[in-house]
């Protein structure tokens, strides 16, 4: 288990950090958007329940979209577009 | 902004799904147990009204993802005051709830020495919660989702506050002698050795020579109805919480809300507007502060109403009175606060397993005087946490979010390194983020404050800290990261 941020196409990234616990998720997520483009999506993978109260929280502040949110056994699946 | 697409696979199951099954379990367990303890002798139901409210503490605490750590931590590392206002609304209303049950005459509350030690261990404390992810609370209910980091945390915290509350040898050296002088002119039993162990010479040397007072008590009106409103919870804890509120909204909320709002000339309604906006904007975090504020003092309340039933003053007299002696203090004894605390009985925990090793402990003021070791089938406050991991494990399972998760060999070294920085810190500040914060100025004792102002400084140092090494993990990760 490591964290990976990948890009899958010219807008699209992926950002995977299972396994990670606070405050990794929520502070790798920051830096991922600061990488990315305005316009450009971040698909976030995460399964640590309580970062996720905060990234959503970091998104309204920065106005970035959280478009998608999905859930399936302990894991998050979200997509983040860059205002 | 568009709205947010989300699976419908991740609702809650209903009862009968096999989350819903494995919730219930968890409660059955809970009340299997209970029935048990109650068949056993009634008077266990002073135990067990600390199980169950551990549980709804759990509960909540998972509802709201709510963390202390995250409230001081997500402020420096991403600019987020989700928790730290929700840790607020807990406050405001654990201060009118423990109001009320002061004047009503069942407070189980005692105020804090207030000295240098808070501000210094609670900054200790601060810098470890970063690492470990969680504070005292927020680890119990995080090892409730399954997460074994927590666990790690508990253990770590557990073990490091035995072995520094009855470390002696060299650490005796670190107190100044006038403290020794003073532990001496004390006249303690000679079975505590307070002159060995430089826990035992700063609790009695330096400690007790502290005051320790609510504002109403130190402005001369502690007993009465209107020094305890105005004084206790008007004074010295809804102000401050207004103060950290507006100030949380003006230096992270009320750019982006402005912006959001397309508002350049914001009127002051505009602004209270905002205010509330940053009081909901999480509605779980919010929800969850208002119980656990409410049900913190209604602990306190019920607790110290059957203190009254059973003509006591402490669990120990109800112990002995059952029958079981062992693990007594010499005053008879054991650590029971009366309302919601953690780091204690997790000292008692490590304490206990290291006494049946061989250790002996139990001259130590900490266990031997203050707190007793008792067996942990029967610390009460000991089967709070217990009940805060179950609440957590019912809310987790109901919600399809509890999942094993088992450490890496650098979230474990955080866990037992930042473990023992909050074990050494909340035993220099007599108590964490909950007994000495949360459940101090709630009861109008400003010295949780100053553990807040300690907390807070520990915690943007620990994010400096934490920053640089994520930075170099990512830069030392493959060159495909980009981080």
């Amino acid at each position: 288990m490591a964290m990976s941020f990948n890009q899958l196409s010219e807008h699209e990234w992926k950002l995977d950090v299972c396994g990670y616990t606070c405050p990794h998720p929520q502070m790798y997520t920051k830096k991922a958007l600061q990488k990315l483009a305005s316009g450009d999506v971040l698909t976030l993978v995460f399964d640590n329940p309580s970062s996720g109260e905060s990234i959503a929280a970091m998104c309204e502040s920065e106005g970035n979209e959280l478009f998608e949110r999905k859930e399936e056994g302990g894991s998050f699946v979200w997509k983040i577009r860059k205002v | 902004m568009n709205a947010v697409t989300e699976n419908v696979g991740a609702k809650p199951g209903g009862l009968l799904s096999k989350n819903g099954l494995q919730s219930m379990a968890v409660v059955l367990f809970v009340v299997a147990g209970s029935v048990l303890a109650l068949s056993i002798d009634t008077r266990f139901v002073y135990l067990l009204v600390y199980v169950w409210f551990g549980l709804a503490y759990g509960i909540l605490l998972q509802y709201g993802r709510f963390c202390m750590a995250s409230a001081v931590r997500d402020l420096f590392a991403v600019k987020v005051p989700r928790m730290a206002v929700g840790m607020m609304i807990a406050v405001a209303l654990y201060s009118v709830v423990a109001a009320m049950v002061t004047i009503s005459g069942f407070s189980t509350f005692h105020p804090n020495a207030m000295g240098w030690h808070i501000l210094i261990g609670a900054a200790i404390f601060g810098f470890g919660i970063v690492f470990t992810g969680g504070c005292a609370s927020g680890s119990l209910y995080k090892a409730g989702e399954g997460n074994m980091n927590s666990m790690l945390v508990i253990v770590a915290i557990s073990f490091s506050q035995a072995i520094v509350v009855t470390a002696s040898g060299w650490w005796d050296n670190l107190v100044p002698q006038h403290w020794m002088d003073s532990a001496v002119a004390k006249g303690m039993p000679e079975e505590l050795s307070v002159t060995r162990g430089w826990f035992d010479i700063f609790t009695a040397g330096y400690v007790w020579d502290l005051k320790g007072s609510t504002t109403a008590e130190l402005l001369g009106a502690g007993g009465t109805k209107a020094g305890i409103v105005v004084y206790n919870t008007l004074l010295t804890t809804i102000l401050p919480v207004l103060v950290i509120l507006v100030a949380l909204y003006l230096l992270y909320y009320r750019k982006s809300y402005l912006r959001r709002t397309k508002n350049a000339n914001p009127a002051l309604k505009d602004e209270l507007a905002g205010i509330w906006a940053m009081c909901t904007s999480s509605r779980n975090t919010a929800i969850a502060g208002i119980g656990l504020g409410i049900l913190a003092g209604l602990h306190m309340y019920v607790t110290g109403a059957l203190r009254e039933h059973y003509g006591i003053y402490n669990f120990g007299e109800l112990l002995s009175a059952m029958g079981y002696t062992d693990g007594l203090s010499i005053q008879g004894t054991v650590f029971d606060p009366g309302y919601w605390y953690i780091t204690t009985q997790e000292a008692q925990w490590g304490g206990w397993a290291l006494n049946k090793l061989g250790v002996e402990n139990m001259d130590s003021i900490f266990f031997g005087l203050d707190n007793g070791l008792p067996n942990p089938l029967l610390n009460a406050p000991g089967f709070m946490s217990i009940g805060i991991i179950l609440g957590a494990a019912v809310m987790a399972l109901a919600r399809k979010e509890f999942k094993w998760k088992a450490p890496t060999l650098e979230s474990a070294f955080f866990a037992i390194a930042g473990g023992i920085l909050m074990g050494i810190g909340a035993r220099l500040a007599m108590g964490c983020n909950i007994g000495a914060f949360f459940a101090t100025v709630t009861n109008g004792d400003p010295s949780g404050w100053v553990f807040l102002a300690g907390m807070t400084f520990g915690a943007y140092l620990g994010v400096k800290v934490f920053t640089w090494w994520m930075d170099r993990a990512a830069a030392r990760m493959e060159a495909g990261c980009g981080l």
